[in-house]
């Protein structure tokens, strides 16, 4: 681990300050400080940010929910609104990590976590996302666990949050605080593709702070769940998973909100999935045709060519979890 | 067996070390704090094959608090004298720092040695290494160079298989399994003068003791080695590796002593794993499902420095009845560091081919697989002509379907169905040898009444503290609290590694043939002392019962051993046991029967072990609580091995992919189901005079042959290969 500075900010613009000459926000500290032991990361000053009053989840005026960035992911899972309104977000970090670390764990650190790519973590390894411009080792490598949506040529590696899957399914927003004041974002604008710029991950402006993530009101109803398929029962990375939400009215579909996650490189949403199943009835039928077209786009690698399958069969599932047909 | 009434062995006690190690206070080898102690952390190689060109250690050495960077360039010379009675491989043992070859990706090329730990891991990754990096050669089945095989054959195999009414032929492959012991290795070392003292994690510090002295051209003597808790072992303590050599090379470069802790990552590549194998089956049966003949084609990777074997070929020589048997066991050097034994060695492996392969049989010909296993039952070992000591296979078959409820079995494949899941039972046999070698106790019984017992063993967690101290608490006549057994200290009688389930079958006879002098000593004191009550009585005809002498059917008459050992002014009486096991007519293993249900989401490619019971031969069963945790632990183990354990390398250069606990799958505890073991009653006195036959890896031998048949028979797909991840049931 490389020597750093450590300061504990007490209000926002202390940290924002901080963060303005280079500090970075540290609050949970489960990614941070694994990637500074493997030298991964290696700040020069750590703005602990765990007292700043980000720590409540709030209904909006409209009727959305805005969970503060500072919630850890515990208090999030079992808080009631989350839980009645969006179950989705519940199961999503109910099935992330383990106990200890989803009492530590915040919802801001949980959207801005690093990838799990292997060649990432191992600084003898060339990684175009942690080491601009020296290659990436996971393509011609071992990539079972990488992503087949949304990557290029500089980066395979997939985003690891399964509440970001959520998230982005509900289409929620990013609220930031900087040196130039607040800004929203929706989600799918703060996450970034990698391109070729796999080292941006976030489309955060230097110092700026995430301060909540705001579900949007949902006008109608949704029944929503959260399937993760993984190799062990718990405490592993999604190989691939299925974040659902529908409402359903007069047995026709009125809504659907579909993201996937372990197969992108960043929480894959499926519009077209999406289209294909409102103002229809459910169906098995249904379930099958629209999951088929979820792994469109999918570019796989050689070892994660099994995953275009896991995927449509992995929507097709919680499509009927959620939807109901046998 | 022993006259003594037997009080402490066969009750289901708790270990006797449990309190300290779950307050924290049993001491691993790490948790020594040694007076001016500095610390050490190894920088490894980045390339798999080559030579290093150049050290820069500038950036290290400039920071506060490093003491030293040893490298091969300013290593001295070490002995590294040939030692016969070292258990390492045929070949030449990595010498660190010795010169510039890169051998392995991970090697060992420099310590850093620093005051304070994080000072030696920052500078550790800053020291650079510049590399002539060859390409290496990693992958078994790109690789057709082959170290000198083993085989064996009787009969005519092929002729055989040729005109065989039933003929099948199958390929089977296993990953490369890392023992992942909650305990890294660790060590510290110290020198005083010429000694050196070593606090270290190993299974057998005997091993240890003579690796390091001749590493260093010393008299075994001069070095000792203490280990007095071992946080699991699975087998990596069984060999002494390169790191306890850098740790004492450090401390007497630096003149402190030194502690050398390896990362969870270093654990991938710093020491041994279980190598990957290929596994080639033919067999030919007659319609009924008699065996005639079987093949064997076996290849097992190794480094290129070193040609480790293990016992792969033993089972199928000897499990199952047949006139013809072909064996081949080719070893292939590659650029990688060289294997070790792990839980099960080699037979792990051989059962999922060959207990595969029966199922497979079974299917074909349409006859259940126990019964298919009662048909080829061996009445004799057919490699050696010998009868067997005890084999109560059959008893493991008949209680584990009784138990298990596998009359209930439809054999049809894919014909159980629960919502998504396709639910499947599947069984295999175990076996492993009855390893003998001689081992040695002291046992001494003190004028209070309490009693020590010494041997240089181990306890990685099966609990030899406590199986033991029972032993000798019987033997002696004494209760478990005044029943001391001490254990990891070179100074202490030796025995044989702790490893190979042989620590209870000889460190236990040697515990109990110690105490059993010792009590006898006693009785003959008492019954030649004119002022016992004891005087005169026949010495056979007196028992020891919580430290009194009584006549065994008057046990009015008697007194204690604080009594007699003051009257008499012995402060003690003291013995050194022993096992020392001579030439055998008979042919030794332990056995067992593995039963499992699974279900499976064939169309999400998931596996969940739902139930799982083992049934065992392992001869006595000496402390009945530990011994059912050693075979849920076993079963746990092969529940790893069967669905998610799998070591990856990447061939490009050679380096561990997922050297970490993150990326290396063990079960956790979602995966564990009910586990269930049974033990077979039974004691086999040829194996050794205390009844016990060995246990640790039968229990493990079988589990994962047992649920890969269990998801043949619930989906219809045979997966050839293990771990059965996703990709191969989709």
């Amino acid at each position: 681990m490389y020597p750093f500075t450590f300061t504990k900010v007490s209000d926002t613009r202390e940290a924002l300050n901080a963060g303005r000459r280079g500090g970075r926000y540290i609050a949970g500290g489960t990614t941070l400080v694994d990637l500074m032991r493997e030298t991964v990361e290696r700040p020069e000053s750590l703005v602990d940010i765990s007292d700043l009053p980000l720590r409540e989840v709030t209904v909006t005026e409209r009727g959305g929910l805005r969970i503060g960035a500072l919630v850890r992911m515990a208090e999030a899972a079992a808080h009631t609104k989350v839980r009645t309104t969006y179950p989705v977000v519940s199961e999503a970090l109910e099935l992330s990590a383990s106990a200890q670390l989803r009492n530590m764990a915040t919802i801001g650190g949980n959207i801005m976590q690093r990838t799990r790519c292997t060649y990432f973590r191992d600084v003898t390894a060339a990684c175009n996302k942690r080491e601009p411009g020296s290659g990436c080792a996971a393509r011609e490598g071992y990539n079972r666990t990488h992503a087949i949506l949304g990557t290029s040529d500089a980066c395979v590696a997939t985003h690891p949050s399964d509440a970001a899957v959520a998230f982005a399914a509900l289409e929620a927003t990013v609220n930031l605080m900087g040196p130039d004041g607040e800004r929203s974002l929706p989600f799918a604008d703060f996450l970034l593709r990698p391109g070729s710029t796999p080292d941006r991950e976030q489309a955060l402006r230097r110092g700026e702070l995430i301060t909540s993530v705001e579900i949007p009101a949902h006008p109608r109803p949704l029944k929503s769940g959260y399937l993760k398929v993984r190799d062990r029962q718990s405490y592993e990375f999604a190989l691939t998973s299925a974040a659902v939400a529908l409402h359903i009215r007069g047995g026709v579909i009125r809504e659907a909100k579909i993201a996937t996650g372990g197969v992108g490189t960043v929480p894959w949403k499926l519009p077209t999935v999406e289209q294909h199943l409102v103002g229809e009835r459910p169906s098995a039928r249904l379930w099958a045709q629209a999951a088929e077209r979820a792994a469109d786009g999918a570019r796989p690698l050689a070892h994660n060519r099994f995953k275009i399958a896991l995927l449509k069969r992995t929507v097709e599932r919680q499509l009927r979890t959620v939807g109901g047909t046998k | 067996m022993s006259p003594q009434p037997q009080a402490a062995v066969g009750a289901p006690l708790s270990r006797v070390d449990g309190r300290l190690k779950v307050t924290g206070r049993a001491t691993y080898a790490a948790d020594h704090d040694i007076k001016g102690a500095v610390h050490a952390v190894v920088v490894d190689s980045t390339i798999a094959r080559g030579r290093v060109t150049g050290i820069d250690t500038r950036a290290a050495l400039a920071l506060p608090g490093v003491l030293k960077v040893i490298s091969h360039l300013n290593a001295p010379r070490l002995a590294y004298r040939d030692d016969p009675n070292l258990n390492n491989p045929p070949g030449r043992r990595l010498r660190v720092f010795q010169d510039d070859k890169v051998l392995f990706h991970g090697q060992p090329v420099a310590v850093v040695v620093a005051t304070a730990l994080e000072t030696a891991q920052h500078a550790a990754s800053l020291v650079k290494i510049g590399y002539d990096a060859q390409s290496p050669s990693t992958d078994m089945s790109g690789s057709d160079r082959t170290n000198e095989p083993a085989t064996y054959a009787r009969g005519d195999a092929d002729g055989a298989i040729g005109s065989a009414a039933v003929r099948l032929e199958m390929a089977y492959r296993t990953a490369r399994n890392h023992h992942n012991a909650m305990e890294p290795q660790a060590t510290v070392a110290r020198w005083d003068g010429d000694r050196l003292t070593l606090w270290d994690k190993t299974q057998w510090v005997l091993g240890t003791q003579n690796e390091l002295a001749s590493v260093f051209g010393l008299p075994p003597e001069s070095v000792r080695v203490i280990s007095p808790f071992v946080g699991g072992g699975f087998g990596t303590g069984v060999r002494t590796w390169p790191n306890v050599t850098v740790a004492a090379l450090a401390a007497r470069e630096v003149g402190r002593p030194v502690k050398l802790v390896l990362t969870r990552k270093q654990l991938y590549f710093a020491v041994g794993y279980r190598p990957v194998y290929e596994y080639g089956v033919r067999l030919g049966s007659d319609r009924r499902g008699r065996l005639t003949a079987m093949t064997h084609d076996v290849r097992a990777e190794t480094s290129t420095y070193e040609d480790f074997t293990e016992a792969i070929l033993v089972a199928g020589r000897m499990l199952y009845s047949m006139p013809h048997v072909s064996q081949t066991y080719r070893r292939v050097p590659l650029d990688v560091n060289t294997p070790t034994w792990m839980r099960g060695p080699g037979y792990a492996n051989a059962s999922f081919a060959i207990e595969s392969a029966l199922d497979e049989l079974a299917h074909e010909i349409g006859v259940d697989p126990i019964e298919l296993r009662r048909r080829n039952e061996p009445d004799d070992d057919e490699s050696s002509g010998l009868p067997f000591s005890t084999r109560r296979l059959r008893d493991c078959y008949t209680t584990g379907a009784r138990e298990f409820g596998w009359h209930r079995r439809n054999p049809k494949p894919r014909s159980t169905r629960d919502g998504d899941w396709l639910i499947g039972t599947g069984m295999a046999t175990g076996v492993y040898d009855v390893l003998r070698s001689p081992a040695q106790a002291r046992v001494r019984l003190d004028a209070d009444g309490t009693a020590l017992i010494e041997s240089g063993t181990s306890d990685m967690g099966p609990g030899t503290y406590t199986s033991m101290t029972q032993v000798a608490a019987d033997a002696l006549g004494l209760t478990m609290r005044n029943v001391t057994f001490r254990l990891g200290d070179s100074r202490m009688p030796p025995t044989p590694p702790h490893g190979g389930s042989q620590t209870m079958g000889t460190v236990g006879s040697a515990v109990q043939d110690g105490c059993d002098t010792v009590r006898r000593q006693a009785i003959r004191l008492a019954v030649e002392d004119r002022e016992s009550p004891l005087y005169g009585v026949d010495p056979d005809g007196i028992v020891v019962r919580a430290g009194r002498l009584h006549v065994k059917d008057n046990p009015v008459r008697g007194e204690t051993y604080q009594r007699l050992l003051a009257r008499n002014e012995r402060t003690h009486l003291e013995t050194l046991g022993s096992f020392q096991p001579g030439e055998s007519r008979f042919s030794m293993y332990a056995y067992s029967a593995t039963f499992a249900e699974v279900a499976v989401d064939a169309s999400l490619g998931l596996v969940r072990v739902r139930r799982m019971l083992g049934v065992c031969d392992a001869g006595r069963i000496i402390s009945p609580k530990l011994a059912d945790s050693q075979a849920l632990g076993g079963m746990v183990g092969g529940i790893g091995t069967a669905l998610l354990e799998h070591t990856v390398t990447d061939h490009r250069d050679g380096r561990i992919v997922n050297a970490n606990l993150a990326d290396y799958l063990v079960p956790v505890n979602a995966d564990i189901p009910d586990l269930r073991a049974i033990f077979i009653d039974g004691e086999d006195l040829e194996a050794a005079p205390i009844g016990v036959k060995g246990l640790g890896e039968v229990v493990h031998i079988g589990v994962a042959p047992a649920i890969a048949n269990a998801v043949f028979h619930a989906t219809g797909r045979r997966v050839r290969e293990l771990p059965i991840t996703a990709e191969a049931l989709l």
